[in-house]
């Protein structure tokens, strides 16, 4: 019985010692953990609210095909606020990007054409911010916000009203169900999903990926570290670029036309998800698949709320409320770390 | 020696910073299978030329030669390249990432463009185990203490097939096993032919190591010498540029210590790295802490200036039980601390010299209560003045200061606010033999005004020349307190060590 003990006792022990190794591994995966946590709550609080009629594979799977263009947005700020930056601009380059395409194919361009203009025309805009950033030495902050007002002037520039798409090849992209049972993906789902596989490919097992978690813990020591520092930041803002245009063909098949006036304010959506899906906002911690968790979060709690029939506005005093606590716990877990020295 | 050529030649180098130059027309000669050693003061241009060699800093004139061939070092990355790693003064990595990573980043094994994680913790492993060091690599840096993080950026320099080798005060951080430890990787990469540029501010270490020393001194070249022609006092007087009379401990006056009449005393003082630690500090007095990293030097500073509560124990100032439960209710009752890390913990690089030397006071009177600013500007150039910081420029940034003039501009601040005890953890670390030697004496200074001390400082001889009394610390208790004025260095070096090891 003795024996039995002491051997309780070892297990436990080399227990909490591997806790403590995973700890001083993973530390910055904690916050990531947390949203998940409260993802789990929400289905299961919203299950138990609604008697079983939550949890069903068609809420699942509308819940990404609803937000498969935030998740791609997501995917893209995610490597920029991992290097300590930020991008407001992608709401409106997804706004541009989409009335572009809806425009250029009413004109009669293939789409061929139309598709790469899309996501070129967010990466260029990508680019200008990164040029700005890394070149002349603006704050992120100022450099996007002039990428938000550039991007929305140039919707307005290509058309003033909504522009119905009705190109085949487009609509394809919403309209094709690929169903399990009741379960079903479509083909934008299917490119969210993608992206954010790539995306955690690159960040974790190339040295692009390894520079922009540098950058973010220190630049100067990575500058010193002989890591090309200025290759790679103006290369996050053009990913971001990208993915906002990427984001841009994603809405405009899923609304069936270009709208000027689309995205206002998803910039902040975008990143509330980051932030909730654990990435530090002064950047080098955080995961890419957080993001993904994050924007499953201000899913779920979008579709729980016109569920309730409550007013739309609880939904932001709900997101604030949590961005603010998950801002805490980061807090926390930073501190707590440093205290472990 | 001297028939072979050197593998990296400097000539001439001049370096400005808009009108000011830095670095004037220096030369230095690496030779391959030697350690060369780099002296002066602050300010003599010693970190300018490391990174002018290293691509940090652009040249504004002169040449190098990398193996009789000239070469243009356009960026950190090229000089890697070329094969010349550097081991920087402050570390400089990154502890959101992994030992292994900080060790690999930018030259990680992959197979196919993809990152081979676990070779690439296996290369960092062999290369730890080299320098002595067993950890977990895929651990976060910023988990570990700074002295592994120290050898972890030695790791990162050494990683690679380098032939020129630049550590800049690699041996700051590290206690004595470290030290000796990394002295034999230096003593190996020598018999492999790696040139081998070695800056400290400690000469027994300098001469331990060194076969060639190069003095500067307000960036200009003194000279190149062998170590073996160059006589201890010679070399601190071509650095100095003057007799080497400062060097000598000050005058010590006899403490007059009215017994029981302690202005700080602690009772069973428990806090972070210190257990039940019994202080007494006299008004006038000079208390030096002596112990080894670790030992609980810190921490005993810290809880009795109030950055970190008291786990158990009392403090008692002026004999009234107090609950120092900020550093801020430390300085209202003239209780104040320099840390030991000045850029982290002290000076506000962005800041201007004025700014810093007068933003404790402006702290203490509050917001309401502003400073006029030319009473400010005065304040500040009188402190300027009377602790001769250099440049004598009150609107320049701190941070562009040397660490010796940080650290008086610190000492300003503090002083500003006219203390009765002064803390000071490791105030002289990392900063020449001139400046030190002014804070020696400045302390002294204080004392004798009736300011009481503490003086942490992990140099012994120091802690004795400057303390009345001397408490050491072995792993977070005080193990003794005695009167530096009946203690040699030899007997304190017993003291501070672990007793089955002073039976030697």
């Amino acid at each position: 019985m003795t024996a039995t003990a002491v051997r309780d006792e070892t297990t436990k022990e080399s227990r909490t010692m591997k806790v403590e190794s995973f700890l001083g591994r993973h530390a910055a995966l904690m916050p990531t953990f947390a949203a998940l946590a409260i993802l789990l709550l929400l289905f299961a609080g919203a299950e138990a609210f609604l008697r079983g009629d939550f949890i069903t594979p068609r809420n699942i799977s509308a819940l990404l095909l609803d937000n498969a263009y935030l998740l791609v947005l997501a995917v893209g700020m995610t490597f920029v606020i991992l290097t300590g930056g930020i991008d407001l601009s992608v709401g409106s380059v997804m706004a541009f990007t989409g009335i572009l395409g809806a425009k250029l194919l009413a004109d009669g361009l293939p789409v061929v054409i139309a598709v790469p203009a899309i996501i070129l025309g967010g990466a260029l805009i990508g680019l200008v911010i990164g040029v700005l950033v890394q070149y002349f030495n603006v704050q992120p902050f100022i450099a996007s916000l002039a990428g938000l007002f550039l991007a929305r002037g140039l919707a307005f520039v290509v058309s003033l009203s909504s522009i119905k798409v009705e190109e085949p090849a487009i609509l394809w992209l919403q309209s094709t169900r690929i169903t399990v049972g009741s379960w079903y993906i479509t083909p934008t789902g299917i490119i969210a999903l993608l992206a954010v596989a790539v995306a955690a490919f690159v960040l974790h097992l190339t040295r692009f990926g390894r520079t922009v978690y540098a950058i973010g813990g220190s630049e100067s020591s990575a500058r010193l570290m002989g890591l090309n520092v200025a290759r790679t930041k103006v290369a996050v803002y053009v990913i971001s670029g990208l993915c906002a245009g990427l984001a841009g063909l994603i809405l405009t098949a899923y609304s069936g036309a270009g709208y000027p006036r689309n995205g206002i304010g998803t910039e902040l959506d975008a990143i509330a998800a980051v932030v909730i899906g654990g990435t530090l906002l002064t950047g080098g911690r955080g995961y890419v698949v957080g993001s993904m968790v994050g924007v499953f979060v201000y899913g779920t709690i979008k579709t729980i709320i016109s569920f309730m029939g409550a007013e739309q506005s609880w939904m932001q005093i709900i997101v604030g409320a949590l961005l603010l606590l998950f801002i805490v716990v980061q807090r926390a877990i930073v501190a707590r770390s440093e205290g472990r020295r | 020696m001297d028939q072979a050529s050197p593998l990296l030649q400097v000539t001439g180098a001049t370096v400005r910073f808009g009108a000011d130059a830095v670095l004037r027309r220096v030369d230095l000669n690496l030779y391959p299978g030697e350690v060369h050693s780099l002296m002066g003061e602050n300010g003599a241009g010693k970190s300018t030329l490391v990174k002018a060699i290293t691509g940090a800093v652009p040249w504004t004139e002169g040449r190098m030669t990398l193996a009789g061939r000239d070469v243009q070092i356009a960026s950190t990355e090229h000089a890697i390249g070329l094969g010349i790693s550097t081991v920087y003064q402050e570390i400089d990595l990154l502890p959101n990432l992994s030992i292994a990573e900080n060790v690999c980043l930018g030259r990680e094994p992959r197979r196919l463009g993809v990152i081979d994680r676990a070779a690439m913790r296996r290369r960092a492993r062999e290369v730890l185990e080299g320098l002595g060091l067993e950890v977990d690599t895929s651990a976060l840096l910023g988990s570990q203490s700074v002295a592994v993080q120290q050898l972890v950026a030695i790791a990162r320099a050494i990683s690679t097939d380098c032939r020129v080798l630049i550590l800049d005060e690699p041996t700051s951080s590290l206690d004595l096993d470290e030290v000796a430890e990394l002295f034999r990787i230096i003593r190996e990469l020598k018999a492999r032919g790696v040139a081998i540029l070695f800056i400290s501010h400690f000469l027994d270490q300098v001469y331990e190591i060194c076969d060639r020393i190069t003095v500067l001194r307000d960036g200009e070249l003194v000279g190149e010498y062998l170590t073996d022609e160059l006589l201890r006092v010679d070399l601190v007087q071509k650095m100095l540029g003057h007799e080497g009379a400062p060097l000598r401990a000050r005058d010590r006056e006899t403490p007059e210590r009215a017994s029981g009449e302690a202005l700080v005393s602690g009772r069973g003082i428990s806090a972070g790295g210190v257990v039940e630690a019994d202080v007494d500090l006299g008004a006038g007095e000079v208390l030096g802490v002596a112990g080894l990293l670790g030992s609980g030097r810190t921490s005993l500073a810290r809880a009795l200036t109030g950055v970190t509560r008291l786990d158990s124990g009392i403090i008692r100032i002026e004999g009234e039980t107090t609950d120092l439960e900020s550093p801020r209710t430390a300085m209202s009752l003239g209780v104040v601390y320099s840390s030991e890390n000045r850029r982290r913990d002290g000076i506000v690089a962005e800041m201007s010299v004025l700014d810093n030397i007068t933003l404790g006071l402006q702290a203490e009177r509050g917001i309401i209560r502003r400073l006029p600013p030319a009473h400010r500007r005065e304040l500040a150039m009188s402190w300027v003045d009377a602790l001769d910081i250099r440049p004598a420029d009150v609107d320049r940034p701190a941070g562009t200061l040397s660490g010796g003039n940080q650290q008086k501009v610190l000492l300003a601040r503090l002083l500003a606010l006219a203390p009765r005890v002064l803390v000071l953890d490791e105030p002289t670390r990392g900063i020449d033999v001139g400046t030190k030697v002014e804070i020696q004496n400045l302390v002294g200074e204080m004392a004798l005004n009736g300011v009481s001390v503490v003086f942490i400082s992990a140099e012994l001889e120091e802690v004795l020349s400057v303390g009345d009394r001397v408490v050491v610390l072995r792993d977070g208790r005080i193990v003794d307190t005695v009167d530096a004025s009946s203690l040699t260095t030899d007997g304190l070096l017993a003291l501070v060590a672990r007793p089955d090891e002073s039976e030697v």
